[in-house]
């Protein structure tokens, strides 16, 4: 083990659970909610069902018992006396904030009742579910919309171009046949340790402060212990982070344009003839149309595009394709742009013409343990052709042909905005998530369509925003420690367990087991939550040939891994050497995406608005805003009760260059007014080493301790970013969507200028005065 | 009052502390401080150009008053929370004496005994 163990820990090896005192200790994995995408090894120490400490398992490879601020306050989170306690129904007008409390049989009676009066009045598909990130509710929530709804309409809470994390898998799945990461060791329970893993020469960090992020595959920190042994960085990044500020290279990219910028790299490597030519000629295809394609954004174009000096480009692509080993990690900035999906192309050709796929300290490919990988799709295959093929978006070649199982968001509000053709959206479910504090851009109109339904219910730990403007019902969830579950998402496969309760809080798992024997109970035929979690176990993942029990006991399980798979044949379902790709290959020049009339070969194209593609435009707000960043404290629009949390963070932050601050009379501290078009919101300054050109906005705020009732809001679009972004601007996969390439202008806020605050323009006044496009 | 010989204290290697804030929350947990109360704080430098063209871009995390090297953790047999905790892994907690013996390995250290 690479860190050092205390004499306590020491003595409890090997045990799932043990007494100390008068707390009972559990050993297990924390995931959500709250929290984030990562599941961490923690102790619990309970008492009379409640935990009342939380500490890092230093048994557990994933996080060798390091935990961040999240986890360490998880125990205010889960004591919080604003948590929901009980199903809440509501009594007078929506976003008045009035509720009754209720039993959870007259909640599930209600549901069942309206489910069947939409589903027989205008067809399950008027039903639509959906979640935030795909954290612990990624097959749960999908699940019952497909077997429980009998709707193909599960989708991401109004997030425009499935921007998060799609664009980039999606096209790894074309191009390469499985997803890939960084390669930090993951897989092996012995980490820095395991004598076939290397570190990795360089890492080059794209668009993402990694140790503050939470990727679905890998902790931050662990780049950290990479620099330890030698690692060398490459940091893709509009703002000066510490991670930027260890570098080798920091290429301080003009947001929208990293797909100029990854073309260029590959064009340098390719024109110096840096590239593995043994793995390109006897794994990839369509190299030379790629070389080609690349070859029209040289670095001089680049450098203009970009921002980037050419220099610092040619520099680091030769780090990267002379590194022995290139790691990549990578963050949704990739995929925030309507060039998301080429500039991740562009991306994966770093990686795979230099060589770097499925190597030590390289890029490591990715399976789920043991198979099994719940997730969107679990449970479609219940549903009739005829039904599916009535999923919203279902149109684009991408979801027709099996590539992400998610309704496409902008399609759905677009359907909802032109009267319900080719039919009515009547229902809304959401389950942890917060779509008008966070995930939906432009958020005012999403405010819109989600109270055009006529019944909507949200699950959800806290009151949120949504809830108050749109709920007829609201449900309280359980937290982390309070549900059976487990985490199959890459290795390893890790138990959940239950060690506390709250009120009548229920887990996902549980709530949705309940309502769906109600709704159609031969698709939910386990017991409960422990029953379900065992059948995924045994079943789905029954190459690991254990129980759930066992799994708890056991705490994680690591698959085999080894590296060199292409070479063995280990990759594809025919057993031949290869990816798992049609080719067989690498495709730098994507197959499907030519059979489906797309550019099969990555390609720039300037946001859509841009100093350079709206002029005019930019002018008038000569800013260009990114946001999206992520900080210690919060993970998006979760943990703004928390005292602790904001005694660190109390306010929402814009960071901007000084130089850019005193030229609009601005210093640090004062609040601004953020505006375009669109919209405007209201954040503090802060002063960072940004291109003074560059804004740098924080998303996911809103305000519990305000009123949460309207006009009010919890002021929930007074900080909003998402006044200011857009939906219904995709790339042509429908993939993409330009969060954080935006124009603005800021002025400070005076007492003249906020007669009005945003949260009552959009909740009172009718929203702000332009006409969607 | 102990020895030199005796003495304990925290080792913390600010070449790779990233300024996470995990020993500041990690320890207010752990001694239940309330707001504005800290028993170590983190202290930041930068992002500063230097001369070179690299960045000065340093934390680090500075035990106050309040800090008793987590005493009751230490007697159950742990490491103070902060150093069990630090995301980073750039904190230790040992006999002054041998923790100087590894500063001198590696630039970039600091050797706080707060106590």
């Amino acid at each position: 083990m690479a860190y050092e163990i205390s004499e306590y820990y020491q003595k409890h090896k090997g045990e799932s659970q043990w007494q100390d005192g008068e707390y009972t200790c559990t050993r297990t994995t924390m995931w959500t909610g709250p929290g984030c995408h990562n599941g961490c090894g923690v102790v619990y120490y309970t008492k009379n069902g409640k935990v009342e400490k939380v500490e890092g398992d230093p048994y557990n490879p994933f996080n060798l018992g390091k935990l961040c601020m999240r986890c360490l306050n998880y125990v205010e989170a889960a004591s919080s006396p604003e948590r929901l306690k009980w199903p809440l129904k509501r009594v007078g007008e929506r976003g008045e904030n009035k509720w009754e409390r209720i039993s959870w049989d007259e909640a599930y009676d209600l549901i069942v009742k309206e489910v069947r009066r939409i589903q027989s009045k205008y067809g399950p598909e008027s039903i639509v579910a959906m979640e935030g990130t795909g954290r612990n509710v990624i097959w749960q929530v999908p699940y019952l919309c497909y077997a429980g709804f009998g709707s193909p309409n599960f989708t991401l809470g109004f997030l425009s171009g499935e921007s998060c994390s799609m664009p980039r898998l999606v096209t790894e799945a074309v191009i390469q046949g499985d997803f890939s990461f960084g390669d930090y060791s993951a897989h092996f329970p012995d980490r820095y340790d395991n004598p076939t893993w290397k570190v990795p020469g360089v890492i080059l960090i794209w668009g993402q402060n990694a140790i503050i992020s939470n990727p679905d595959s890998s902790l931050g920190h662990w780049i950290v212990e990479c620099m330890k042994r030698g690692s060398k960085l490459i940091v893709v990044d509009p703002m000066l982070t510490w991670l930027a500020a260890k570098a080798d290279y920091w290429l301080q990219v003009r947001p929208g344009t990293d797909a100029a910028l990854a073309m260029a790299m590959n064009d340098v490597i390719i024109k110096e003839d840096l590239y593995d030519h043994d793995f390109v000629e006897k794994w990839t295809v369509g190299f030379d149309e790629f070389a080609e394609r690349v070859a029209t954004m040289p670095a001089e174009r680049a450098a203009e595009i970009t921002w980037v000096p050419k220099d610092i480009i040619e520099g680091a692509a030769r780090l990267f394709a002379k590194a022995d080993g290139a790691a990549t990690t990578w963050g949704v900035s990739v995929d925030m742009a309507v060039a998301g999906v080429s500039a991740a192309h562009a991306i994966t050709g770093l990686w795979s013409i230099t060589g770097n796929l499925d190597k030590p300290g390289g890029q490591s490919i990715i399976q789920y343990a043991y198979d099994l990988g719940m997730a969107y799709d679990y449970g479609l295959e219940i549903l009739s052709e005829e039904v599916k093929a009535k999923r919203i978006g279902n149109e684009l070649p991408l979801k027709q042909t099996g590539y992400g199982a998610t309704a496409h968001s902008d399609t759905l509000l677009k359907q909802i905005e032109n009267g319900g053709n080719p039919y009515p959206i009547k229902m809304f479910w959401f389950q942890s998530t917060n779509p008008i504090a966070n995930m939906g851009a432009e958020a005012p109109r999403i405010y819109k369509a989600i109270k055009s339904t006529e019944f909507n219910v949200v699950v959800d730990l806290f009151m949120t925003p949504t809830a108050v403007a749109c709920a007829d019902l609201v449900l309280p969830c359980a937290m982390s420690s309070e549900r059976w579950s487990n985490r199959n998402w890459w290795m390893p496969l890790a138990g959940i367990r239950k060690v506390a309760e709250y009120e009548e809080a229920k887990s996902d798992e549980q709530l949705i087991l309940e309502l769906g024997k109600r709704l159609n109970p031969e698709m939910f035929p386990w017991k409960d939550d422990k029953e379900w979690n065992d059948w995924i176990i045994k079943e789905q993942g029954s190459k690991a040939g254990i129980t759930y029990d066992q799994l708890n006991d056991m705490i994680y399980s690591y698959d085999h891994f080894e590296y060199y798979r292409y070479e063995k044949g280990l990759l594809r379902r025919d057993g031949l050497p290869g990816f798992n790709t049609l080719s067989g290959k690498v495709e730098l020049k994507i197959g499907l995406f030519e059979s489906w009339g797309l550019d099969p070969l990555p390609w720039y194209q300037e946001p859509p608005e841009s100093p350079y593609s709206t002029p005019e435009l930019f002018k008038k707000y000569p800013l260009i805003l990114t946001t999206g960043h992520r900080s210690w404290e919060f993970f998006h629009s979760e943990h703004r009760q928390l005292k602790l949390n904001r005694e660190f963070h109390p306010d929402p932050l814009i960071k901007i260059n000084p130089e850019t601050a005193a030229k609009y009379g601005i210093k640090e501290g004062d609040w601004v007014w953020v505006e375009n078009y669109r919209g405007r919101f209201k954040q503090k300054v802060k002063f960072e080493e940004l291109h003074p050109l560059v804004v740098n906005a924080e998303h996911g705020w809103w305000f519990p301790e305000m009123e949460g009732a309207e006009p009010t809001l919890f002021g929930v679009f007074d900080s909003n970013s998402n006044n200011l972004t857009t939906m219904c601007q995709n790339g042509p996969t429908g993939y993409g969507a330009p969060y954080k390439n935006q124009l603005c202008k800021i002025y400070k806020v005076t007492e003249e200028n906020s007669k009005i605050l945003p949260s009552e323009q959009v909740t009172k006044l009718g929203g702000f005065n332009y006409v969607y496009k | 009052m102990s020895t030199n010989n005796e003495r304990y204290g925290l080792l913390i290697d600010y070449d790779f502390c990233t300024g996470c804030h995990t020993c500041e929350t990690a320890c207010k947990v752990e001694h239940k401080l309330t707001h504005g109360q800290w028993g170590i704080k983190l202290s930041q430098d930068g992002p500063r150009k230097l001369e070179n063209g690299r960045y000065e871009f340093t934390y680090v995390p500075i035990p106050t008053s309040l800090c008793d090297l987590c005493e009751d953790l230490v007697k159950a047999g742990k490491f103070p929370t902060c150093v069990a905790h630090c995301q980073a892994d750039v904190m230790s907690y040992g006999l002054v004496k041998d923790l100087a013996k590894k500063m001198a390995a590696k630039p970039k250290m600091v050797l706080f005994a707060p106590k």
